[in-house]
């Protein structure tokens, strides 16, 4: 194989995700680790084993761009970008026309607004506060002793799902363990916990037109994809890999500062 | 120019341990010129609050003052000064080498900032067993009215009264109107160095202002604060006449509305320098500029300055005087901090950065933080906010 590469990393405070493309924005490789301690090395573990699936090299990576939490840590990015950026440029590229993407991450969500063009118009993260992320969900997993990955199935098979009422991840827990007391079914506490998820993320702020929802923890629960749909009242989009949002945005980022530079 | 500041200090511990003059507390935006002219040395309470949360102690202190029953959500400049007080601690001891905060003879307040001045300087009225006067303002007013300024002149001269016997002396009006012309000139001349933001490139940042205003809050109505910012305005055009701006390569301006994080301002300068971005106008360095006090009658001129300021007025008012700035200072977007125990100096909690948005086209970004509560902000999410902000000024840019 042979052509210029572009690579996009996204360091974010659970997973870092890094992205191959080339020339005609392909995606070439996909590559996700837990993001650690050591982000200057979880980096560069990424990109090999990135390169390694290709089996090309370093060199070949004419420009790349890191974003994230993580992203002054990333030392052979050429440029950085913010997140909200990335997700943004990478949705439009994904889902073209005017649209409000939501991001859903570890530790906190965006929005961000787009016109026809693509250009942002405007952009809001959430207060720092834990709710509506997933950390929150990480919580509730943790408290009820329930692995993380079996959340979104538990949640599926819900018939009733409690609603909780308070805002607090640690008034959530204990709203929590009184539904138990009370006799509700396991699933319908988590289904609760995906709703209050749901709800504080569509309270950040008005949603027009056409909602594309990205980020990691929507990628390993597609049962937000349907809450968020029903809450809102119109379908809601999830491109596919959506936990890889971000890095693509930074792979497209890296092209287009390669373009410019010409 | 350097000295005044740590002069003023010395001579407020020296009035206290001697008790040469009699000391009085004020209010940021209280009737300073009242007491200046009665004799007192005036010493500012918020001025040491902002020293606490520069200093990135505050957290230890606020949690003391909650030990009282303060809540956290209250006023953190109060709590982190209360809770230092309690503990026996000042900022003036590393900086200034009092020992303490100097003990008050009176403590005034105005509630035209808020209610938590008041309730502030109770604290230490019950605790020093000192009086505790007031001018009582109204808030949230969309013009100050003849009727406003007639009521509130009355309180003035009222105060006078009650401090007279306080001071010793009696008020002597044409020392008062000396004094208020003395703050007039001082307030003119800061009102011209913060003009100068208007320059490409800003000779001055919010960093910078903020360390400048030091003598028009705690210094106005004595000459050496006039003499400061002719000082100040010559420096600031050398430095526009050689084409010097406060950061390096000023591509995108910005308008803070609301409090400076105090124990963040440096490295909040640094994150939109590093982007070519300076912050060249704000509200809070603003608010220093009294032009009422213009009015030929001193108690009138005193009632209309600390009665139309921006953190008194209604929405509308607000919203007015925004728009005005940020077309006078071409700014490219607007950053609100909204400081999470003072709402009073937080404006955009009832619509208005997207109002501001609507008639202006400008971006804008919430901040959520602290004036001096570092645990309520978060560095992290403020850099990447502030950089997206200025990602989308670049891109929108031909
Ligand atoms: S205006 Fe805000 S910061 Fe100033 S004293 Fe009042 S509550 Fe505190």
């Amino acid at each position: 194989m042979s052509g210029a590469l572009y690579c996009g990393v996204d360091i974010g405070a659970s997973a870092a995700k890094l992205v191959l493309i080339d020339e005609s924005s392909a995606v070439l490789a996909r590559v996700v680790e837990s993001s650690g301690v050591d982000y200057a090395g979880i980096a560069q573990s990424c990109l090999e084993r990135a390169l390694g699936q290709l089996g090309r090299h370093a060199d070949e990576i004419v420009w790349c761009v890191a974003t994230g939490y993580g992203r002054n840590n990333v030392e052979f990015a050429k440029s950085r970008a913010t997140e909200i950026l990335c997700h943004g440029k990478a949705c439009h590229h994904l889902v073209p026309g005017a649209i409000t993407v939501v991001d859903i991450g570890g530790q906190d969500n965006k929005i961000i607004r787009l016109d026809e063009q693509g250009r942002q118009l405007e952009f809001k993260m959430n207060r720092k506060c834990a709710a509506g992320t997933g950390a929150f969900l990480e919580e509730i997993a943790l408290r009820l002793r329930v692995p993380l990955e079996q959340l979104d199935a538990l949640a599926q098979s819900s018939t009733q799902p409690v609603r909780l009422g308070s805002f607090c991840t640690v008034f959530a827990k204990t709203e929590i363990l009184s539904h138990l007391r009370q006799g509700v079914a396991l699933p319908d506490v988590i289904a609760g916990a995906f709703e209050s998820v749901a709800s504080r993320v569509l309270e950040m702020d008005a949603l027009p037109g056409q909602v594309v929802v990205t980020g990691g923890v929507v990628a390993h629960n597609p049962v937000l994809e349907k809450l968020l749909s029903r809450t809102l009242g119109r379908s809601v989009i999830v491109p596919p890999y959506p936990q890889f949002t971000g890095a693509l945005g930074a792979a497209l980022c890296a092209l287009e500062s390669s373009r410019k530079t010409l | 120019m350097q000295s005044l500041i740590p002069d003023y200090y010395k001579e407020l511990g020296e009035a206290a341990r001697s008790g040469c003059r009699k000391v009085a507390w004020c209010s940021s935006v209280g009737p300073v010129e009242l007491l200046r002219s009665l004799g007192f040395a005036v010493y500012f309470p918020e001025n040491h609050g902002a020293m606490l949360g520069a200093s990135r102690r505050a957290a230890d202190f606020i949690s003391a003052a909650s030990a009282l029953g303060l809540s956290p959500d209250i006023c953190s400049y109060m709590t982190s000064d209360i809770g230092a007080f309690v503990q026996g601690k000042t900022a003036l001891t590393s900086a200034y080498g009092l020992a303490s905060v100097p003990r008050p003879d009176v403590l005034v307040y105005n509630t035209n900032q808020c209610r938590d001045v008041q309730d502030w300087f109770s604290f230490y009225s019950r605790h020093f067993e000192a009086p505790l006067l007031g001018i009582e303002s109204p808030r949230g007013m969309v013009d100050v009215t003849s009727a406003h300024l007639r009521a509130l002149g009355q309180q003035y001269q009222n105060l006078a009264s009650q401090l007279e016997p306080i001071a010793g002396q009696s008020l002597d009006i044409d020392r008062l109107r000396e004094v208020v012309a003395s703050s007039l000139r001082c307030t003119t001349l800061w009102q011209e160095a913060l003009r100068r933001g208007a320059l490409r490139p800003s000779p001055l940042s919010f960093l910078d202002a903020t360390v400048h205003m030091g003598p028009a809050v705690m210094l106005r109505g004595d000459p050496r604060a006039e003499r400061y910012y002719e000082q100040l305005l010559q420096e600031l055009d050398r430095r526009a006449q050689g084409g010097k701006g406060a950061i390096a390569d000023e591509r995108i301006r910005l308008y803070w509305e609301g409090m400076p994080v105090w124990g963040k301002q440096a490295e909040l300068t640094e994150v939109l320098a590093a982007q070519g971005a300076c912050v060249v106008a704000s509200t809070y360095c603003h608010s220093f500029v009294f032009e009422g006090l213009s009015h030929p009658d001193p108690f009138e001129g005193m009632a209309l300055a600390y009665s139309e300021l921006f953190i008194a007025r209604a929405e509308a008012y607000k919203e007015r005087y925004l728009r005005t700035m940020a077309q006078e200072y071409g700014v490219d977007a607007i950053v609100f901090h909204d400081a999470r125990t003072c709402p009073n100096n937080s404006n955009n909690r009832y619509g208005l950065p997207q109002r501001l948005r609507a008639q202006l086209g400008l971006p804008f970004v919430v901040i959520q933080g602290d004036l001096n509560d570092l645990r309520l902000f978060s560095e992290e999410q403020a850099r990447t906010q502030l950089e997206a902000l200025l990602e989308q000024v670049e891109a929108g840019r031909p």
